[in-house]
């Protein structure tokens, strides 16, 4: 046991095909007489054709504009692309998602009463970044029990044509029925440069969730579906173009992920 | 000539990206990054050299900066659940599952073990663009293959690392 004849860069190698004709069938020979060594090559093996299968379809995508733009020489294709420093570009989905758990003085932390543990940063200048936007304006809102929303959702039609004026553009409330979810109404709030739209829903405990609608998104990067915590309130948001989405509620994170993907399907595959 | 050589590496840098990072604007991201930085510096490329090899060096060096940056509270949730982005994936339950699994080794092992079964460098070639000993490649391939298989039976690579000779 303690000897073994073949050395495992040498199973490693043989899995690789990168042995020599010679070696490869001492190799072979060796794991004829270990099963379980044989066995471990298997896998390995399989393992490394699923990895190819999983990844290789990147390489059929099309490639994206900005990047294929890079197959030249950066000053004619910086043309082409939006300029964003690669700190810009960095920091509103990285740097600012880091601030999120930073901040320990936000307006939200104060009204949840709740505490966060990281110590304070420097976040205090910058723009509060979507989740953490749509978790205060979670916290600060659904509680009210008079006046949860502006508009309400009996008249849905003047609510919508209203915050579409205000936002600029048409947004509409998904329909969330069929998850237990009823529209209660929406209303206007300020972002960090302008209107934001905010649309609420309740369940039949009186459990709310509003989705938050930003037309502010300037950095030309969508983004996949992203979770975010924030004290008491989980949020998923994603970005697409100008808009940003979030949704925040104070139930699991499983539970709102499937609520999270009826409003996607519907908002963007409409 | 470079910009043919470059444009026919970026599928591949995406791919590895990808599978990195499992993230596909950040993913892209990083591939942008590179490729900017591969032009700034097209003058240490020596022609007729392996363009491939030299850009996953870049990559490599600039994702060790990333990894320097603070961490961040915010993840991807596909590993997770089953979102709509990924509804026209019907690669079936396994290879997700390969993906969480992946996403489990260590950068070190995974960066080994992703360019040895996506981009098929040689062993020499990875120790090369990782600036790291041949031996080091072994042993994090080694490693590296040992843990996601004991992921994917469901045992606790964590708990029963063994050193496997």
């Amino acid at each position: 046991m303690s000897k073994l004849p073949i050395a495992e860069a040498d199973v490693q190698a043989y899995i690789d095909g990168a042995l020599p004709a010679a070696w490869r069938s001492e190799v072979e020979d060796y794991l004829a007489a270990q099963p379980e060594e044989a066995e471990r090559v298997r896998a390995y093996l399989e393992q490394k054709q699923a990895l190819r299968a999983l990844f290789n379809p990147v390489l059929d995508e099309v490639l994206p504009a900005h990047l294929s733009a890079l197959a030249s020489p950066p000053s004619t294709a910086a043309t082409d692309r939006p300029h964003r420093p690669v700190l810009a570009r960095w920091s509103l989905q990285r740097i600012a998602a880091g601030i999120v758990v930073a901040i320990v003085s936000g307006f939200a932390g104060w009204v949840a009463h709740d505490r966060y543990p990281q110590a304070e940063s420097l976040a205090r200048t910058s723009p509060l970044s979507l989740p953490r936007q749509a978790a205060v304006a979670h916290v600060v809102y659904s509680p009210d029990v008079r006046r949860p929303v502006e508009v309400g959702a009996e008249q849905e039609d003047q609510l919508v044509a209203w915050l579409s004026k205000r936002i600029g553009t048409p947004v509409r409330p998904p329909k969330l029925g069929a998850l237990g979810y009823e529209l209660i109404g929406g209303r206007l709030l300020p972002g960090n440069s302008g209107p934001v739209a905010q649309f609420m829903y309740h369940d039949a405990t009186g459990q709310r969730l509003t989705l938050y609608v930003s037309t502010e998104n300037t950095t030309n990067q969508d983004t996949a579906f992203r979770f975010a915590q924030e004290g008491p309130v989980n949020v998923f948001y994603w970005i697409d173009g100008k808009f940003g989405y979030a949704l925040s509620a104070g139930i699991d994170k499983g539970k709102l992920a499937r609520v999270a993907t009826a409003v996607y399907d519907q908002i963007e595959h409409k | 000539m470079e910009s043919s050589a470059i444009l026919a590496e970026i599928p591949r840098l995406r791919r590895y990206a990808r599978a990195m990072l499992g993230d596909r604007a950040a993913a892209d991201d990083l591939v942008q990054d590179t490729l900017e930085r591969a032009w700034s510096r097209l003058h240490q490329w020596r022609a007729g050299s392996d363009m491939r090899a030299w850009l996953f060096g870049i990559m490599h060096n600039l994702r060790i900066d990333q990894l320097r940056r603070p961490r961040l509270p915010t993840h991807s949730i596909e590993d997770d659940f089953d979102m709509p982005t990924r509804a026209t994936q019907t690669d079936g339950l396994e290879l997700m599952e390969l993906e969480t699994a992946l996403n489990h080794l260590p950068d070190e092992q995974r960066e080994v073990l992703l360019l040895v079964a996506l981009e098929e460098l040689s062993y020499a070639d990875i120790a090369a663009t990782l600036g790291i000993p041949i031996g080091t490649v072994m042993s994090r391939l080694s490693r590296g293959r040992e843990r996601l298989r004991l992921i994917m039976n469901g045992e606790h690579a964590s708990a029963r690392l063994r050193v496997v000779r």
